[in-house]
């Protein structure tokens, strides 16, 4: 082949049919997905990033246009907005922290054989299958006194006076949609951690015990290394997603009452859709963005250090 | 490893037990309020068994409500959506996995931002620009955004199927005469069904459970998803509770039925994928 001159018709075309091959070919397999993520995603991604510095409230068509920061000083001075933050630092932090252990407790329960576990497997995974808005409605009547038992077992163990809904009380709403979104999470969390469980070599664990480790030893030096990196990646994906999570909230409280369990995305949600103040609700996008961005980093930077440690 | 130690294996039965409880709990709940009598519920409601059973509840849900339709639009969204994106995501995943080529590492990283922004960001946009294109309050204009908003995930998915599948097959189908359509109708294709069979129905159940978009793009009752006619008809009626609860036993079964089916494949499927990379 590689006597034949360039200049043959036969080369040239293969030329042109090999640079189809590699050029274009991937493209044809790709554009109806190419387009559809530009058209509907990356595009209104940056018309929404230009609404955060204009003034755009279906409720008022006469006021739009060009702010510059306006958006941003009103946030800055918004209470909401800063009782929003807070509450999607507390509510990260709190469904996270109980999803995690909870769901590694239950990977580890799993790893170990024994009689039903494949029942108890899939009974224990049902809530991941449960959709969000229904897990919310749920939880949201489990703890109303008319119908739910807990507010009645609160009562009982003296911890209420008398049986309340805590979703009404500014002070404890929070702690609803944080059991919700636990419930229904702890699955995600076992699911992964059951799977990097399950592709530790089962040999190490065995020369551990005839090495004299107890199954401390061997849960610290073994099992802990290895789940490390799906746990740092799980956790960082899991922080994002469940800080951009709005629907429990929006069922359960729909950011009430006196606004006091708003998180940034459901107060996006809510300025978006009753208020129609799409210029505001793109600046609180964008902030949540920006802040999401920064965590993002900090983590891998932290990734970065730690690998550098070793 | 552990010697059998019965105190101990007592404990993780314990363990064990509180897990099954605490999930299913809620929905036996759910269940119990749906199938007692609207009358018992203000006496009886919080006790821990049913005091009666009956099945009017459902019957009224299904024949008295817009429950039907609410359904038929979840099914026609969800289905719809399913396959548009398991059909655009299947060919681009074939490409990430077959080709090289000049963009792509470009148009991966495209695809990742669109998994870490809030989706909340463009919900302001996509109303406006379904607004200009009249897909406002249309079914079709659900099933576009949800498409878009599924394909990069099932996109990842698909290529991790065709990643599985020797490449060698096809080389193999196409050195004996076959084009490389051919060689994917023919040859990948069958392998990836299951792959497929997932796909859809993860994608299935992820616009199921879509409430937040479909909220903000539906807004006359003959148009709206299970999630926005179930919102509605909670905020409508907040003391039909025996109703609303039988509505939502009735919306967990797609997904249920669905979840049942590939539970076993979940763990297996993700081991796999950690032993490989």
């Amino acid at each position: 082949m590689t006597f034949v001159s360039s200049t043959s018709p036969g080369q040239g075309r293969g030329r042109i049919l090999n640079w189809f091959k590699w050029a274009i070919e991937p493209y044809i397999y790709l554009s109806p997905a190419i387009l559809l993520i530009a058209l509907v995603m990356l595009v209104p991604l940056v018309i929404g990033t230009s609404y955060a510095f204009q003034a755009i409230s279906l409720l008022n068509p006469f006021e739009s246009g060009w702010v510059g920061f306006a958006n941003f000083e009103k946030l800055l001075a918004d209470r909401f907005f800063w009782k929003a933050l807070g509450n999607t630092f507390w509510w990260t932090l709190g469904s996270l922290f109980f999803q995690f252990f909870l769901g590694l407790g239950l990977a580890l329960l799993l790893n170990k054989p024994f009689r039903g576990r494949g029942i108890v497997q899939g009974l224990v995974f049902l809530p991941w299958a449960v959709p969000a808005f229904l897990s919310g409605l749920n939880w949201a009547w489990l703890y109303n006194p008319i119908i739910g038992p807990i507010p009645h077992w609160l009562t009982a163990l003296g911890l209420m006076s008398e049986p309340s809904n805590i979703l009404a009380d500014p002070n404890l709403a929070m702690i609803g949609p944080i059991t919700a979104n636990v419930w229904f999470g702890i699955p995600f969390f076992a699911i992964t951690l059951l799977a990097a469980l399950q592709s530790i070599p089962k040999d190490l664990y065995e020369a551990a015990a005839i090495d004299g480790a107890s199954a401390w030893q061997s849960f610290i030096k073994i099992t802990i290394p290895f789940l490390a990196p799906t746990i740092a990646i799980t956790v960082m994906l899991r922080t994002i997603w469940i800080a951009n999570f709005a629907d429990l909230i929006y069922i359960m409280t729909g950011g009430g009452p006196a606004n006091s369990t708003h998180i940034i995305s459901s107060y996006i949600f809510t300025t978006a859709f009753r208020r129609l103040d799409f210029g505001y609700a793109s600046t609180l996008a964008v902030a949540l963005l920006l802040l999401l961005l920064a965590y993002a980093l900090i983590i891998l930077q932290m990734r970065k250090r730690l690998i550098k440690g070793f | 490893m552990t010697h059998s130690n019965p105190t101990r294996s007592v404990l993780r039965y314990a363990a064990i037990g509180l897990y099954v409880a605490f999930a299913l709990f809620p929905l036996y709940w759910l269940l119990k309020i749906a199938i007692t009598p609207d009358k018992l519920i203000y006496t009886t409601g919080t006790a821990f068994l049913p005091s009666a059973f009956t099945l009017d509840n459902f019957v009224s849900v299904i024949f008295l409500t817009d429950f039907l339709v609410y359904f038929k639009n979840s099914l026609l969204v969800s289905g719809g959506t399913a396959i548009f994106t398991t059909l655009v995501a299947t060919s681009a995943g074939y490409a990430f996995s077959r080709f090289s080529f000049r963009g792509k590492a470009i148009i991966i990283a495209a695809m990742l931002i669109t998994q870490m922004f809030p989706l909340l960001m463009i919900i302001a946009p996509i109303y406006k620009i379904m607004a200009g294109l009249k897909l406002l309050d249309s079914l079709w204009g659900l099933i576009i955004v949800y498409t878009a908003f599924n394909v990069p995930f099932a996109t990842f998915l698909m290529q991790s199927f065709f990643d599985g599948i020797p490449k060698d097959l096809e080389d193999a189908a196409m050195i004996d005469g076959c084009t490389r359509f051919q060689a994917l109708r023919k040859v990948v294709f069958p392998l990836t069904l299951p792959g497929l069979a997932a796909t859809l129905g993860f994608i299935f159940t992820a616009a199921w459970s879509e409430l937040l978009f479909a909220l903000m793009l539906i807004n006359s009752n003959d148009k709206m998803t299970f999630p926005v006619g179930l919102k509605t008809f909670v905020s409508k009626f907040a003391v039909d509770w025996g109703q609303m609860m039988a509505a939502g036993t009735l919306a967990l079964i797609p997904s249920c039925l669905f979840f049942i089916l590939i539970q076993r494949f979940l763990v297996k499927g993700l081991t796999a994928g950690a032993v490989k990379g």
